[in-house]
């Protein structure tokens, strides 16, 4: 049976981790390698390293601790961020990145995901969406959240996995940062439309937002967060074990 | 020392890495005659089979591998890399394998109940068969392991070291003498697959 993975979220800005906080036995908080292994010990079945960075000096910097990540933590790795060519594909999968997360650039460039999936394989290629209900209908809006495309999200969606994206983040802008559950109504639309797994994003804020979501949407793969994670108000651990008495299946 | 053939298909980074992870002397390689040198040989892969298959025969490598394994030199495939030890695949028409484990590659749609998503991706427990294993000693069963791959393994029961359920019982990895592979990523599989290396690491040239 394929277990729920649990996928904490490291933002990086200039090879930093921005937002970290004191974990027991963690010595710097703002390494992306010390808190990517505390995390892979925790029980974290995927990192996430979204870089943050706007110059060409601290995405180098970001290439550089991606390489040092991977060559210490063997769990499947992430990575977006400042995505926009199939070069930017390429100079994350030789520091070892797994997946590449697309988000932006393929708003940008509606070709990026098919050119990536073709050369790289469908498993790497993950779409990336922030969606926000306008109107009652549910709109891609790009550039972190602050810009609507206009255009419509499932429909979005079902056209890059036709494209070849493996896998589906779902950031509700409506729900991150309320700390009062995951988006399910947005999600389930989203099951509903296309067969590649679907990742939920935005909204966590305890245990219980992560069984409910598991429950009431068993189509959804797996959950991802971040300050959750970072400022300890969930550990991994915890939440892993919790999910197993409520039978749903995670690796312990 | 380990040889991973370089054939121009996957990423190696993070084999590399996890072998060094264990104190495992390794170099990646597509040249025949330093990989004859090493005393055991990685076959990795990430692609389409019929590609793969055709670029190993271009560059001298299938022939490589197949002298290799007749000396009883352990050799390991990994997620592609396995699936090109069998006889064929039916990935996207009928191709050749190397014909080192007995049995074939097909869809795994073929294998499981419609509604389930392929690629079956992500971690999955191992299920050990009663066959013996030296890649396994050092890990258990119910150990979990991450998968990415929308084919898989038929026809290879007397192979078979571990299956993972996915609406049906999969082919996870397989043994046959030295020759060994897992059709899951042992380099992204924590420290279980860490051990699976080592126990990969620990085996001997077995001349049969």
């Amino acid at each position: 049976m394929i277990t729920k993975r649990i996928i904490p979220c490291l933002d990086v800005k200039d090879g930093r981790v921005v937002k970290g906080v004191n974990f027991e036995g963690l010595s710097d908080v703002s390494s992306p390698v010390a808190l990517g292994q505390y995390y892979s010990r925790m029980g974290a079945d995927e990192l996430v390293f979204y870089d943050i960075t706007a110059s060409s000096e601290g995405r180098a910097l970001f290439t550089d601790i991606l390489c040092e990540v991977a060559r210490t933590i063997f769990i499947p790795l992430t990575v977006g961020g400042g995505i926009n060519t199939v070069d930017d594909f390429d100079r994350v999968l030789k520091c070892g990145a797994d997946k590449v997360s697309v988000n932006s650039g393929a708003i940008r460039n509606p070709d990026l995901v098919y050119e990536a999936a073709k050369k790289y394989g469908d498993q790497c290629v993950v779409l990336s969406v922030d969606i926000k209900r306008v109107d009652g209908t549910f709109r891609v809006f790009a550039k972190g959240g602050r810009e609507n495309t206009g255009m419509e999200a499932i429909e979005w969606i079902k056209k890059c996995v036709s494209n070849g994206a493996g896998e589906v983040v779902v950031n509700s802008i409506d729900t991150d940062g309320v700390k009062n559950g995951f988006d399910l109504p947005m999600l389930e639309e989203v099951c509903n439309a296309v067969s590649v797994p679907v990742i939920a994003s935005g909204g966590a804020g305890c245990i219980d937002d992560f069984t409910h979501l598991f429950k009431a949407l068993p189509k959804v793969d797996a959950g991802l967060a971040a300050s959750i994670f970072h400022f300890g108000e969930v550990e991994i651990m915890d939440l892993k074990k919790t999910l197993a008495e409520e039978n749903i299946p995670v690796r312990l | 020392m380990i040889a991973i053939i370089d054939y121009g298909v996957g990423n190696l980074f993070s084999l590399k890495s996890s072998l060094a992870a264990i104190g495992a002397d390794a170099f990646v390689s597509g040249d025949a005659a330093e990989i004859e040198k090493a005393d055991k040989i990685i076959l990795p892969g990430v692609g389409a089979f019929g590609d793969a298959a055709k670029k190993l025969r271009d560059c001298g490598m299938a022939d490589v591998l197949l002298k290799e394994a007749a000396k009883g030199k352990p050799i390991m495939g990994i997620c592609l890399g396995m699936q090109l030890l069998f006889d064929k695949s039916f990935e996207y028409g009928e191709h050749e394998g190397l014909g080192l484990i007995k049995g074939e590659i097909r869809p795994i749609s073929e294998m499981i109940p419609e509604g389930l998503k392929i690629p079956h991706i992500g971690w999955n427990a191992l299920q050990f068969t009663d066959k013996p294993s030296k890649l396994f000693r050092y890990i258990k069963d119910g150990d979990f392991v991450y998968f990415v791959h929308s084919y898989a393994g038929a026809n290879c029961e007397e192979s078979i070291i571990a299956k993972s359920e996915y609406g049906a019982p999969l082919c996870a990895a397989v043994e046959n003498g030295n020759v060994c592979g897992c059709q899951f990523h042992p380099e992204k599989s924590g420290d279980v697959g860490l051990s699976i290396l080592r126990g990969f690491c620990d085996m001997e040239v077995e001349v049969c």
